[in-house]
């Protein structure tokens, strides 16, 4: 599966390594607003305030352009910095003496509420125990400009944000900053397991904030 | 395998990360259950939905930061 595997650089990587090495401005600042929103998430994570986060990024930043000469390119080029940002947070995070240790930041939680209220399904003792009672309504006969309205995003936006921080980061990573698999696995050094089990408990939550925005019957009938 | 279960593996599923045995399973729930070829259906938008999210942006201040990081290193690496 090749999912699994971490990409190696791109030819777009490459050219930009050898862009900034040759000292361009513009490129590297393409690559700053790329990545340092999610940077900035990452490193709040592992440190106890934004400001401690901010000096984070920017010391990592640093540790990218320090060791570009070092890039072989066996990762995508945002692993690679991603992987020195997570690397600093954490030694910063070390020297905070945090009492959370690292290693559980990424453990999917024990005792997750079910991706679907349990009154959805049919109860036990009876011939369809765990079969739908209330099916899920299609939603293609919702109009697309209803699905990307503002208010449709906003409540997509409020439920990501509301997600407990190990979940809410895999699903931007994944699925609002597109980065695959094994991208984030290699990046924050989590396994696929864990990954997959923060990513699916987001966009359960994430479903159910869609699914009560635009109402079980909508799209019935259509 | 019933509706209930299928659901908590709908993300091994698009991930393609199942054995494919199990996902004959999936797929053979699938094709008689229109309630988990919604729920399918509807995990399908909200990635798709999610990945419409607006990314955020770089503040002016850590735009200005990391500009005077990068003269400098050019600077000294020049």
């Amino acid at each position: 599966m090749s999912d699994t595997e971490a990409p190696r650089a791109s030819l777009e990587d490459l050219e930009l390594v050898d862009a900034l090495r040759g000292g361009d401005e513009t490129a590297f600042m393409r690559l700053v607003e790329r990545l340092q929103p999610q940077m900035l998430r990452l490193a709040r994570m592992y440190v106890s305030t934004v400001a401690v986060a901010e000096e984070v990024v920017q010391e990592a930043w640093v540790g990218v352009l320090k060791g570009l000469d070092g890039f072989q390119g066996r990762s995508s080029l945002r692993t690679w910095i991603l992987r020195i940002l997570v690397n600093t947070a954490k030694t910063r995070g070390q020297r905070e003496a945090r009492s959370v240790p690292f290693s559980s930041l990424w453990s999917p939680e024990a005792g997750a509420e079910p991706s679907v209220e349990l009154e959805r399904f049919l109860p036990e003792g009876q011939e369809w125990a765990g079969h739908w009672a209330g099916a899920p309504a299609s939603w293609d006969g919702v109009p697309e400009d209803r699905l990307l309205s503002h208010e449709t995003m906003r409540r997509v936006g409020e439920a990501i944000e509301a997600l407990p921080p190990n979940q809410r980061e895999v699903i931007r990573m994944r699925d609002v900053l597109s980065w695959t698999s094994a991208e984030v696995c290699n990046a924050l050094e989590i396994s696929q397991t864990n990954q997959r089990v923060l990513l699916h408990r987001a966009r359960a939550k994430v479903r159910r904030a869609i699914e009560s925005y635009l109402g079980p019957e909508e799209g019935e009938g259509a | 395998m019933n509706c209930i279960d299928l659901v908590e593996l709908i993300t091994e599923y698009l991930e393609g990360a199942m054995a494919p045995r199990d996902r004959t399973h999936v797929d053979e729930h699938l094709a008689e259950c229109d309630g988990c070829t919604a729920y399918l259906e509807q995990c399908r938008t909200t990635i798709r939905l999610t990945g419409n999210l607006t990314q955020e942006e770089i503040s002016p201040e850590a735009r200005e930061a990391l500009t005077g990081v990068f003269r400098r290193w050019r600077t000294t690496s020049a």
